[in-house]
């Protein structure tokens, strides 16, 4: 139903925008990670390609490949808030809701319980996606709440240490001692413990990291939607630094997301058993269909 | 998982003019927090989500046990009520019917959130059953925190007793939902003094409700990746840029306003209108909504033993206002009272806004802070208005 939804009839393509059919015909929806997905970004037509984030924005970068990783765009949903990343997410062909500053988690939570009640045959993704202020600071309550209710959703905190989107001011996520605005005379408390807070609060699968590694970052993507699917809230505590605020050169910006990908954002995967079983079960089918896919493409050549 | 079942009804679905209207009703002897539970019962509500305050605990107390009993689908505590609101606003996207109640500083908390609620095109019903804001504390009933709701866009309602309460709160659905309103609807209601209060109230069978609502049937699509037109959201033009967003926001505003104005048909086709007149032409016109409708409408009644030349209005809808028919309602009168349950008397401040002569307003009598008001308190008013001689001291 859904991939119908955004398919348009054929005789009626031509009176819609080129940028829509384009998206249909040459998009991700409805197609596997081998033909649309994070290994050949750049080959077709993304969800998110433009933007008005700064230049050389880590964290743009990161949206993007939340975007290509997504195992079904057709049916996700996303939320956001206030801050930077919210300019590009709300720009990607993907329903966006925004209500205001820090309440994704809750609105997460009512969408996803009416969904269920809606559509009970049916699997649609809801991912919240927030930066470091409105997860941890202003909706820390409403993040954790979400997650002790068990609340079966993807949470994204897109981490660069500061309140960005409104001039570099320090957050509870930034690191102790840096001067921010705010901060003037640098920040004097810890960064908060935020993978061990979702572990607490009852998250079934929590990654910390510094998306340097399509891949991984792509793998972890996916994992967090399909164990959220099944079977509990799920978290991604990655870092997308803000090369303006932290006046990181563009240059050096992959440089730096790799010397905090060894540091205090080094690689931490956690999840439960039942998470556990999840991904394997998931990922066996993957392999199983990409192995099938490859052998009839092999036999439709011979 | 929970070890307690819910049982699966099987009601008979109608139109709200034929609930409101045509269906046979019995009387009953509750409360008005009843009142507003029995109304959810019957109006098809998917979610409702609660969180306490006194006085309004009693309502989402008993909406909860309307869910347990298998009239509602889904229902659940939120964290706080900024959480609270924020759900209804996330869950309202998914494309169902939505119900939440608060009171005072439940609502003041949750403000930022309800106020959004227009603008998202959220057409949820809220219950605000009046109560004190601090400080000091008070938990008694005060309807300041109304004042805080008028500028957002929401249909407003204010019901005078528990026969209101039910009959709002049933047609507010119906109102909320019109393709041409898609807005809010909060039916107000005083703590206490009509939420623990009991009264008569005639329901139709609890076998009834209102049909279910219709995702399709909205000026903004669901956001459910199903109900077209595709929604699929690129370049969002609200987030573009600062001189789209300024554009975009004050056209979207207007719209809002002009669809809470819409609502006013609405208001005069299920409840028989904004407000409800008795004696036009009198020198003096009581006014008021509200439970303080009640205390005015027996100052009313003290004075038509007397044989003065008193009127009463009492206003149903706060929002849209009822500026044409109140200004026809005072046309004639000399005096105007507004006794109110608030220090500010926003009912006042309005109606001196609506008639051409607001200088027959008279500024009160005002009770705050939860006190009751007394008629007599309407009568030394009316008394001093008329130049009539009395004892009354206050
Ligand atoms: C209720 C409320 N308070 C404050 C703001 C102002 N505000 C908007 S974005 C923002 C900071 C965003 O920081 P973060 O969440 O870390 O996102 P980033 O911009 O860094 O990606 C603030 C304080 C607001 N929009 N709403
Ligand atoms: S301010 Fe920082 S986080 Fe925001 S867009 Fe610019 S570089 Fe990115
Ligand atoms: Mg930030």
């Amino acid at each position: 139903m859904s991939l119908k939804y955004v398919t348009p009839a054929e005789r009626f393509k031509r009176y819609l925008p080129k940028d829509y059919v384009e998206l249909v015909d040459f998009g991700p929806f409805g197609k596997t990670q081998e033909e649309a997905g994070p290994g050949n970004m750049g080959q077709f037509k993304e969800l998110m390609e433009e933007h008005p984030m700064c230049s050389g924005c880590w964290m743009a970068y990161y949206i993007r490949l939340i975007f290509a990783s997504l195992p079904c765009p057709e049916e996700t949903v996303t939320l956001g808030t206030a801050g930077c990343g919210r300019l590009a997410i709300s720009q990607a062909a993907v329903p966006f809701i925004y209500g205001n500053y820090g309440d994704q988690n809750a609105m997460a939570s009512g969408l996803t319980r009416a969904f269920r009640l809606r559509f009970p045959d049916k699997q649609k993704d809801v991912i919240t996606i927030a930066g470091d202020g409105g997860t941890m600071d202003i909706g820390f309550s409403m993040t954790m709440h979400s997650w002790i209710r068990g609340e079966r959703f993807t949470t994204i905190m897109l981490d660069n240490e500061v309140y960005g989107n409104t001039g570099g001011q320090s957050s509870g996520m930034s690191p102790k001692g840096a001067v921010l605005k705010m901060a003037p005379m640098g920040k004097d408390f810890e960064k908060m413990p935020a993978t061990e807070l979702a572990k607490a609060a009852g998250c079934v699968y929590i990654v910390r990291m510094s998306p340097t590694n399509i891949k991984q970052a792509a793998k972890v993507i996916r994992r967090a939607i399909f164990v959220a699917r099944e079977v509990g809230p799920t978290f991604i505590h990655a870092y997308t630094s803000c090369n303006i605020e932290y006046s990181i050169p563009t240059e050096d910006v992959f440089a730096d997301a790799i010397e905090l990908g060894r540091g205090r954002f080094k690689f931490d995967e956690y999840m439960t058993d039942e998470a556990k079983i999840v991904i394997e079960r998931v990922e066996g089918e993957e392999k199983a269909a990409r192995k099938a896919r490859k052998a009839s493409k092999a036999e439709a050549v011979n | 998982m929970s070890a307690i079942t819910r049982p699966v009804l099987n009601k008979k679905q109608v139109e709200m003019n034929h609930l409101l209207h045509e269906a046979p009703r019995e009387k009953h002897f509750i409360t008005g927090a009843q009142a507003m539970a029995e109304a959810v019962k019957r109006a098809n509500v998917d979610m409702a989500i609660a969180y306490p305050i006194t006085p309004q605990s009693e309502v989402m107390h008993l909406v909860g046990d309307v869910f347990a009993q298998g009239h509602i689908k889904e229902y659940y505590r939120a964290e706080e009520e900024l959480g609270t609101m924020s759900a209804i606003a996330g869950a309202s996207r998914a494309g169902i019917r939505l119900f939440t109640a608060t009171s005072g500083p439940g609502l003041l908390r949750g403000l930022e959130a309800i106020v959004s609620w227009p603008g998202h095109r959220v057409p949820a019903v809220l219950g605000i059953l009046t109560r004190v804001v601090n400080a000091p504390l008070s938990i008694q009933p005060d309807n300041i925190e109304m004042a805080y709701m008028m500028h957002c866009g929401a249909v407003m309602l204010h019901a005078e007793n528990q026969q209101d309460t039910f009959d709002f709160t049933l047609a507010a659905f119906a109102i909320a939902e019109k393709v041409d309103v898609y807005i809010p609807v909060a039916v107000a209601t005083e703590g206490f003094f009509v939420t623990h209060a009991k009264g008569y109230v005639n329901m139709m069978s609890e076998d009834l409700v209102y049909k279910e609502f219709d995702p399709v049937a909205s000026p903004v699509p669901a956001m459910d990746n199903e109900t077209p037109p595709a929604r699929i959201q690129r370049d969002a033009p609200v987030q573009k840029s600062n001189f789209m967003s300024y554009l975009i926001h004050s056209v979207w505003q207007q719209e809002i306003w002009d669809s809470n104005s819409r609502a006013m048909k609405y208001i005069y086709e299920y409840l028989g209108g904004p407000i409800e007149v008795q004696n036009p032409g009198s020198d003096v016109m009581i006014l008021a909504s509200g439970c303080a409708a009640a205390q005015a409408r027996e100052a009313h009644r003290y004075a038509q033993e007397d044989g003065l030349s008193v009127g009463f209005v009492k206003v149903r809808a706060i929002r849209p206002f009822p500026r044409d028919e109140i200004r026809e309602a005072l046309k004639t009168a000399k005096t105007v009272i507004v006794p109110e349950h608030n220090i500010i008397g926003w009912l006042c401040t309005e109606v001196k806004a609506a008639i051409p002569n607001g200088g027959i307003v008279h500024e009160g009598p005002r009770v705050f802070g939860g006190m009751t008001l007394p008629v007599e308190l309407i009568m030394f008013e009316i008394y001093e208005a008329l130049g009539i001689e009395h004892k009354m001291k206050l």
